[in-house]
């Protein structure tokens, strides 16, 4: 029997599991719509705690054959991986059908099940080390984990070079060898099967073909894919988005969202750009000559250019160039663009550099890549027009399918920081699809007076005008109050287009509905209420959720109220479908699976097993379940909370999870040698006092830093974190001595409670931020890590 | 499941059962991926035999329709369904426009996949979107989205002529057959590009656009009668958001109408 536990193989096992979990976030932001973070970390906690429960019950049957079944467990890894992504990808899981067809649910229950397995896997195979090599847990465990923070950082490293396909075959390969290192590391014989799982190691790397992903066939680009004479021309990977330009030269792609019904110009040939299969914008041919591009002047977002005369301008989200162009066509003095994938920039200045006219070479206009917010927050200039792009597609948006996304460009704050950089006679524009019954137009209007209230301004009503179309709503927002001259061109502008007046100071009842009728002027209400002191009295009434966003609770695109849930959900026979963003349904739902599943997987099979006879006490199982919540709901709203900073979910669920992990683990080692019995409370106050601090620092400290390169944020972004992990790492190891000491009979169960509590902690954590707000789930986490630490003294 | 129990499945069909059928039915759904369960049943439902089946289906269909109708009139601005609508609803057999495995779930009141990414729209909103397309024996009707071939079969049993564009290949070559074989003469189908409309066939009555389309295509609106209605349905699959409706008023000049097909107030009565 080796003495000496696999630490190469361990740690490398670690690499797969992280890099796996971090892969899929990217994986199912392509196939579906939205990143699914919580989902994925669920069952990740599902799988390891399943694991445990496994351990406890077979460990005596196992224990003869220890090496064996470590080996095994790596190679099943390997092949689980890919393999359950696949055949994830075979349930045909539509969200959109959610409502629709209950059955939509077993889908979802299916492809939560499924993502559980390789962590089941990978959670056997680390578990059975801790359990045959116990007095070298702590070295173990070093491996474990400086394992987890390399395969979670390094994913996005690895993303940056290849796609996200071939990275999950290189997981599959790094899982083989970790199984061939095993055999050496745990002197197995024959010899040959490290040979063997070499070879296969080998073989999985070069010469299995990379999975095909298939997307929804509701998603956006699925959709142009099928259209006669569609073909793909690019295809760029990193870890921000699968960048696809989509080309059709028999039914030419002719995107001028909400053109007026009065132009009678289209527009000239383009390509279709997509980020993750959603878009499509439009990379539109130029040839110099600005005369067949007038249909950027027949759409809402056309108005600015009537009231401000060659302006200098800024927009964020520049993509394949549309804005920039319509900014070009008017006759702007200078263009700075702000775009955060490299991958488009290149496109436009070297693949696509000669069909978009050589548009960011144009003299006057600079190209950016940076985040959009801490582009505008390090940036000394002043913008006679700030235009933020219009990037989500009309679709995906009208189906709620970013209910629970969290975005930072819409946040009262944001708006602050743009309307800080307006010259003084300058203006703000933004443009948002049309949703009926108004939502996100009122919302964003919501918004909007908020930020203007809080940046001191006394008059907001006499700085806003809103017009819309039948498919656009375009909202200005003037650094000063809006002339009679400028009241009449807007009036001008949507006469001639066939657009209606929504809001423009001292406008009359009766101005609007004019030309798309409504069956109430929504908007017009809408603005007026949302600038009288009855605002909050409106925003409560309104059926829809109006709340303006800020930075603490960024979910610009929700819209679900339970008030309105049951009205909602009665009329979906009779039309009402689309007024139910299914996002929200769909948390409610993968909490009930997650609950169910943990209670089944993790709990059931303990109290069905001998273990039923040591039962923890009340005090010992709150113990662990608290402090399973209270690490989950931290993790999760630093996630949410740091994409903020890190400008991208996938970068925030990397770092943070690293960042956790890692430091939770010197803090447990630490705790280990400290002998003080008191050391909980003193984590815990630790844990209050750090968590108090950072709700009051964190959004004044992201500002400030929300510009610096991505390398610099990603270590300032750990070391802020390491010093709440280090202490979030204490109470586990610190109650399990304890037990140990008491009663070790019991301790299976703390493990399974622990792991139930983190199964649902990270989906019910993400509800609670949506809910509450970030502050509140990080102040909510100190609260049960409280109540924990009264439980403690009650263990004996 | 085996043969003989997806004969007893059929077996539960029986004519004149009214609202337990429907259920059934509903519940039949859940077992749509059953493809080859499907296909069966298709074969065995859709022999002449067990025609009433379905005709009791949809006539359920129906009173669900126009009950919905009615709860959203002062919404669509129609007090009732045309009765030319209704009836032309009531004539056409849905579910031999839906894939044999949902043949089962035709009659429901909800939107059903039909394939590459498209849907057929739920019934209601097809009601919906034919009325309020005004469309009359003798007129000529322009469709850009022909999909499964389901609305431009109603528009056919009303209208004298329908002309219908579909850009998906596969789909519109199905539809163009399934609607030849159903023996809708006065339906031309065509795949392609629907931008530029029918030019040879123009002007229009009323023209449909259930293809998504960022904007309304200038073309199409030069090929619309002066007093026509163009109507296009907008949102993603699965999800109409709203309707639109565009008039062209004889002097050439263009209305249009946002129409919420449902009967929701968004904000609350007040105090």
């Amino acid at each position: 029997m080796p003495s000496r536990p696999p630490f190469i193989a361990i740690g490398l096992l670690s690499v797969c599991v992280l890099a796996y979990e971090v892969l899929l976030t990217r994986l199912f932001s392509i196939t579906l719509w939205h990143h699914f973070a919580y989902l994925i970390i669920s069952a990740a906690m599902l799988g390891y705690g399943a694991s445990g429960t496994a351990l406890t019950l077979l460990k005596e049957n196992i224990a003869a054959n220890f090496g064996r079944i470590y080996v095994i467990s790596a190679a099943v890894l390997a092949v689980l991986m890919p393999l359950a992504f696949m055949l994830a990808q075979q349930i045909q899981f539509n969200p959109l059908e959610l409502l629709w067809d209950k059955s939509q649910l077993y889908g979802l229950f299916a492809v939560y099940l499924l993502m559980m397995l390789p962590f089941f896997c990978a959670g056997l195979g680390v578990g059975l080390v801790f359990a045959h090599f116990g007095k070298q847990a702590s070295r173990i465990y070093a491996c474990d984990i400086l394992g987890a923070g390399t395969g979670s950082l390094g994913i996005i490293a690895v993303l940056f070079l290849v796609p996200p396909q071939q990275a999950l075959t290189a997981l599959s390969a790094t899982a083989l060898l970790a199984a061939a290192i095993a055999v050496v590391e745990l002197k197995m014989q024959p010899k040959r099967l490290m040979e063997f799982f070499l070879a296969m190691a080998a073989l999985a790397a070069v010469a299995i073909p990379d999975m095909p992903l298939r997307p929804s066939p509701y998603k956006d680009l699925s959709q142009t894919l099928n259209i006669a004479g569609a073909h793909v021309v690019e295809e760029l990977n990193s870890p921000l988005g699968q960048i696809t330009v989509v080309e059709n030269n028999r039914v030419p792609l002719r995107h001028a969202p909400g053109m007026s019904l009065n132009a009678t110009s289209e527009p000239p040939p383009q390509l279709g750009v997509f980020v993750d299969g959603d878009g499509p914008a439009a990379l539109t041919r130029f040839d110099g000559r600005f005369e067949a591009l007038a249909y950027l002047d027949q759409l809402t977002s056309a108005l600015p250019y009537h009231l401000v005369k060659q302006p200098r301008v800024l927009v964020l989200g520049a993509g394949a160039g549309s804005d920039v162009l319509q900014a070009l066509y008017h006759g702007s003095a200078a263009v700075d663009a702000v775009e955060l994938d490299r991958n488009v920039i290149d496109l436009m200045r070297h693949r696509f550099r000669d069909y978009a006219g050589n548009l960011y070479g144009q003299r006057g206009v600079h190209v950016y890549k940076a985040e959009a917010r801490g582009f505008v927050n390090a940036s000394d200039e002043r913008y006679g027009l700030i235009q933020l792009a219009l990037l989500d597609s009309f679709g995906t948006a009208s189906a709620g399918l970013y209910g629970l996304s969290e975005n930072y460009l819409y946040t009262v704050e944001a708006l602050q920081t743009y309307l800080g950089h307006l010259a003084p006679d300058g203006m703000l524009t933004i443009t948002r699809w049309l949703s009926l019954p108004p939502r996100d137009a009122l919302k964003l209007f919501a918004t909007v007076v908020a930020a203007l209230e809080r940046n001191g301004v006394t008059d907001p009503a006499a700085r806003l005008v809103m017009i819309r179309g039948w498919k656009t709503v375009t909202l200005l927002v003037k650094n000063s109050a809006f002339t009679a001259g400028e009241i009449a061109a807007t009036k001008e502008f949507c006469r001639s287009r066939f657009f209606d007046l929504a809001y423009y100071p001292g406008m009359l009842a009766g101005e609007e509905n004019r030309y798309n009728l409504l069956q109430q002027p929504y908007f017009y209400d809408g603005a007026v209420a949302l600038l009288s002191p009855q605002r909050q009295d409106f925003i409560d009434r309104y059926k829809f959720y109006i709340e303006p966003a800020t930075d603490d609770r960024p979910h610009f695109f929700r819209f679900f109220k339970w008030d309105s849930a049951a009205e909602l959900f009665a009329l979906r026979e009779q039309g009402g479908m689309p007024l139910l963003d299914w996002g929200y349904p769909l948390l409610v739902a993968t909490l009930a699976q997650s609950l169910a599943a943990s209670v089944a997987l993790i709990l059931a099979p303990l109290a069905w097993s001998r273990c039923r006879r040591t039962l923890p006490s009340a005090s010992v199982a709150l113990y662990f379940l608290a402090i399973g919540f209270a690490f989950m709901f931290m993790e999760i709203a630093f996630i949410q909370k740091f994409v903020l900073l890190l400008a991208h979910p996938l970068y925030a669920v990397a770092v943070v999870l690293c960042a956790f992990l890692i430091f939770a683990a010197v803090g447990s080692w630490l705790a280990g040698h400290w002998q003080r019995a008191d050391k909980v409370t003193l984590a815990v106050i630790a844990i209050g006092m750090l968590s108090l601090l950072y709700i009051v620092m964190l959004p004044s400290l992201f500002q400030a830093l929300m510009h610096w390169p991505d390398a610099a944020k990603i270590l300032f972004s750990v070391g802020l974190i390491a010093p709440l992990a280090m202490c979030m790492g204490v109470p586990f190891p610190a109650g399990m001595m304890r037990l140990a000491a008491a009663n070790g009979q019991t301790i299976p169960w703390a493990w399974a409670l622990n792991g139930f509590a983190s199964v649902i902690g990270a989906v019910l954590a993400t509800l609670l931020a949506v809910h509450l707000g970030f502050a509140a789930v990080i102040l909510l986490a100190v609260l049960i890590y409280a109540i924990a630490c009264a439980a403690l003294g009650r263990f004996s | 499941m085996g043969f003989q129990e997806a004969v007893e499945v059929i077996g539960i069909y029986s004519p004149g059962q009214g609202r337990e059928i429907y259920a059934t039915i509903y519940w039949e759904k859940n077992l749509k991926r059953h493809f080859a369960l499907g296909a069966l049943l298709t074969f065995a439902l859709t022999l002449p035999s067990h025609g009433d089946e379905f005709n009791a289906a949809r006539s359920m269909m129906m009173e669900e329709v126009l009950a919905d109708t009615a709860a959203t009139s002062s919404y669509s601005g129609r007090t009732a369904l045309d009765p030319r609508v209704a009836a032309a609803m009531s004539k056409v057999e849905r579910h031999r426009f839906v894939p044999g495995a949902l043949a089962a779930s035709a009659y429901l009141n909800r939107p059903l996949p039909i394939g590459y990414g498209q849907t057929i729209s739920q019934p209601f909103i097809v009601a919906l979107m034919t009325d309020l397309m005004h469309v009359k024996a003798g007129d000529r009707v322009l469709e850009i989205g022909t999909g499964s071939g389901y609305q431009a079969a109603i528009l056919a049993e009303i209208a004298n002529s329908v002309y219908s564009i579909e850009i998906i290949e596969p789909l519109g070559k199905q539809a163009g057959e399934r609607l030849e074989s159903l023996g809708y003469r006065n339906v031309k189908t065509r795949v392609g590009d629907g931008y530029y409309g029918w030019p040879e066939a123009s002007p229009f009555d009323a023209i449909i656009v259930t293809a998504a389309a960022s904007h309304v295509p200038p073309p199409l609106l030069k090929q619309l009668k002066p007093g026509g209605r163009m109507v296009i349905p907008l949102g993603a699959q699965f999800m109409t958001q709203y309707l639109m409706l565009v008039e062209k008023q004889p002097d050439g000049s263009v209305t249009t109408r946002q129409i919420l097909p449902v009967r929701f107030v968004p904000l609350t009565g007040g105090h």
